[in-house]
C-alpha cells in the first residue's frame, strides 16, 4: 500500500491510524522517504531526528493495545530549532549554540511529548528567529518548496517549508513580529501566532519577552485548531502566560451577519498589485456570503515598524547577553576574559544578531532611551488602545499576511531596512499581543502562495478558526 | 549621525568584536534604521497613564523547588570548560 501524504491533515491521518488503514511507523517512513528526496535541495530540516521510529513503533503498540490515544498521536512534526527538546542539539540557527544540547523540555514539547507526537527533526530558521527569509540562519538558507530560487519566509522559515513540501504533517514555529504567519504566507500553508499569554514560552530561547509566542504551522485551519488546543494553557514556569477565558462556541448563522473590518489605511502604499488584487478578492467573497465588510481607522500603525524596529531590539540586546560562552555554548578562547566575551560572540553571532544586539544597545543607551525607548512603549499603547476600539465595532481584521509574495534569495539581503518594512501587516499583533492567522488565498501567476491574515480581539482564536474555516470553504 | 567611533563605543559595549571591514556596513545600516525609526517623533502624545495590561507578573515563593545538585551534572555538561561541579572561566582580576 502506498501511502499518500499529501493529502493527508492531522484529522485524516488519525482516523487512518485507528481504523488500521496504515500504521504510525508507514507514517513516519513516508515522511522519512520524502526528507530523504528533497530536503538536501530545500534545507528545510537541520537534523532529523534518529528517534522518531522508534516512537512511531510504541505508539503503534499502544493502537494495538486498544488504549486510548489523543488525536495527535502518531502525528509527524518538525520542531523550530530554538525549542528545547531534552537531550536534542538546539542551535537557534546559530554557531554560538552548534554544540548545545538542551537540558530540558521546553512546556510545548511536554505537552506535546504527553500527546504521543512524534518529532521528525528541527527545522532551520533565522539565526534567534531574527529575520523574514531565513537566509541568516548559519547553517545555510531554506529554500521556498514552491520556487527553489525563492525564500521560504522567515524566521520560521523550515517549519513553513517542511509542512509545504509535505516533510512533515505540521510543525511548530514562534512569532515575535510574524515569523509563523509569513513564512506560511509564502509557502502556501495555514501559521498560528495565538494571543500573547495563552502559549507558554517556558523552553523557547528568549527573543524579544514582550512580543515572542509560539504557535503552530499547519495545512489547514482545523489543524491549527487542534495544535493550539493541545499546546495552550497557563504555566507556572512563564509568569506572563494567562488564564484564558472561554468563550462559547458560536453557531456558524450569527458568523454571516458579522463585521469584517479593513483597514484601508495600511493598503494604500508599499504593497504589489498582486497581493491587493488578491486581498481584494478574498473581501469580495467574504462580502458576497454577506458578511458586512467596514473600513476601521488604524492609521496609527503607520508607527508600528518603528516601534517594533526599537522595542525589539532593545529586549533582544537584553535577552543575548546571556550567550557569553561561560556557561554553555561555544566559547572563543583570548588573552582574559573581557577577549573571551568579545570574540565568543564576535565570532558565534551572525551580521543580523550582531546588528540587533547593537541597535538595542544604542536605543537603549542613557540619552536616547527616552526618545527611543520610552517613545515606542507610549506608542505600543496607543496601538493597543486603537485596537480595542476597533473591535468595539468589528469582529475581526482582515488585512494580506506579508506586502509581496516570497522573493528571490539575496535580493534583500544587504539591505536590512527593506527586509524590514515586510513585516507591515504582521508586527502589529505582536505590539497590541493579539491572536492572528495567515491562510492561504491563491497563488501569483507564477506559483507563489499569497495569504491573507485574521487579526481577532484577546483570546478570540475561536474567531480566527470559525472565519478561517469559513474562508476556505468560499 | 552615527560615527565609526560610535560603532566602536556599542560593540565595546554589547561584548562583541566587530573585524574592521565589517564597521563602516554597519554604521550605513544602523543610520538607516535609526534615521527609519525616527519617524517616532511625529506619532501622537500619550495622553495620560497607559492602561494596564491584560498580563499580570505572576509571582512565586522563594523556596527551594529541587533538590540540590539535582540537574548540577546535566548542566554542567554543556559547559565550555569546567573543573568539578565548577564553570571554569579566566580570572577577573
Amino acid at each position: 500500500m502506498s501511502l499518500d501524504i499529501s493529502k493527508l491533515t492531522i484529522e485524516t491521518a488519525h482516523v487512518g491510524l485507528m481504523i488500521g488503514d496504515f500504521k504510525s511507523q508507514d507514517l513516519v517512513q513516508a515522511y522519512i522517504d520524502e526528507i530523504k528526496k528533497t530536503n538536501s535541495d530545500l534545507n528545510a530540516y537541520l537534523e532529523v531526528f534518529d528517534d522518531a521510529m522508534a516512537k512511531a513503533i510504541e505508539v503503534d503498540e499502544k493502537i494495538a493495545r486498544k488504549e486510548e490515544v489523543s488525536i495527535l498521536a502518531g502525528i509527524p512534526f518538525g520542531i523550530k530549532d530554538n525549542i528545547l527538546i531534552k537531550g536534542k542539539l538546539c542551535s537557534a540557527g546559530s554557531k554560538i549554540l552548534g554544540n548545545y544540547h538542551a537540558t530540558y523540555d521546553a512546556t510545548v514539547i511536554e505537552k506535546l511529548k504527553s500527546k504521543d507526537v512524534i518529532f521528525l527533526g528541527r527545522t532551520n530558521m533565522d539565526e534567534f528567529a531574527m529575520g523574514g527569509s531565513t537566509e541568516n540562519s548559519a547553517y545555510g538558507p531554506t529554500k521556498n518548496p514552491h520556487d527553489l530560487s525563492r525564500v521560504p519566509g522567515g524566521s520560521s522559515g523550515g517549519s513553513a517549508a517542511v509542512v509545504g513540501a509535505n516533510l512533515a504533517l505540521a510543525s511548530l514555529g514562534s512569532d515575535t513580529g510574524g515569523s509563523i504567519r509569513q513564512p506560511a504566507s509564502f509557502c502556501g500553508v495555514v501559521g498560528l501566532k495565538p494571543t500573547y499569554g495563552a502559549v507558554s514560552r517556558y523552553g523557547l530561547m528568549a527573543m524579544a519577552s514582550s512580543l515572542d509566542q509560539i504557535g503552530p504551522i499547519t495545512k489547514t485551519v482545523e489543524d491549527a485548531e487542534i495544535i493550539f488546543n493541545a499546546i495552550k494553557g497557563q504555566d507556572d514556569l512563564d509568569a506572563t502566560s494567562a488564564k484564558i477565558p472561554v468563550y462559547p462556541q458560536e453557531e456558524d448563522a450569527n458568523l454571516r451577519k458579522r463585521k469584517i473590518g479593513i483597514p484601508k489605511s495600511l493598503l494604500s502604499e508599499g504593497v504589489d498589485d498582486v497581493v491587493l488584487e488578491n486581498f481584494y478578492q478574498s473581501v469580495h467573497k467574504f462580502r458576497d456570503y454577506g458578511y458586512e465588510i467596514v473600513s476601521v481607522d488604524l492609521s496609527l500603525l503607520k508607527y508600528s515598524l518603528a516601534c517594533y524596529y526599537v522595542l525589539m531590539p532593545a529586549e533582544v540586546s537584553s535577552n543575548l547577553a546571556r550567550f557569553d560562552g561561560m556557561r554553555y555554548g561555544n566559547r572563543v578562547s583570548g588573552d582574559n576574559l573581557l577577549e573571551d566575551y568579545l570574540k565568543t560572540r564576535g565570532e558565534g553571532f551572525g551580521p543580523e544578531v550582531r546588528r540587533r544586539i547593537m541597535l538595542g544597545t544604542y536605543v537603549l543607551s542613557a540619552g536616547y532611551y527616552d526618545s527611543y525607548y520610552n517613545k515606542a512603549n507610549d506608542v505600543r499603547n496607543l496601538i493597543r488602545s486603537a485596537y480595542e476600539k476597533v473591535f468595539e465595532e468589528v469582529e475581526v481584521i482582515l488585512t494580506p499576511t506579508a506586502p509581496s509574495p516570497a522573493w528571490k534569495i539575496g535580493e534583500k539581503i544587504d539591505d536590512p531596512l527593506q527586509m524590514y518594512l515586510g513585516d507591515i501587516f504582521t508586527v502589529p499583533a505582536n505590539l497590541a499581543g493579539l491572536p492572528a492567522i495567515s491562510i492561504p488565498s491563491g497563488e501569483t501567476a507564477e506559483g507563489l502562495p499569497l495569504g491573507i491574515q485574521i487579526t481577532a480581539p484577546h483570546f478570540r482564536e475561536d474567531l480566527l478558526f470559525s472565519f478561517g474555516k469559513h474562508f476556505t470553504k468560499l | 549621525m552615527i560615527e565609526i567611533k560610535d560603532i566602536e563605543k556599542l560593540a565595546g559595549l554589547a561584548r562583541i568584536a566587530i573585524p574592521d571591514n565589517e564597521k563602516q556596513k554597519l554604521q550605513k545600516d544602523l543610520e538607516s534604521i535609526l534615521g527609519y525609526v525616527s519617524e517616532l517623533k511625529n506619532a501622537p502624545i500619550l495622553e495620560g497613564e497607559a492602561e494596564e495590561s491584560y498580563v499580570k507578573n505572576v509571582m512565586r515563593e522563594d523556596i527551594e523547588h529541587y533538590d540540590s545538585g539535582q540537574f548540577t551534572e546535566e548542566i554542567l555538561s554543556e559547559a565550555p570548560d569546567r573543573v568539578e561541579d565548577y564553570f571554569k572561566v579566566k580570572p577577573i582580576f
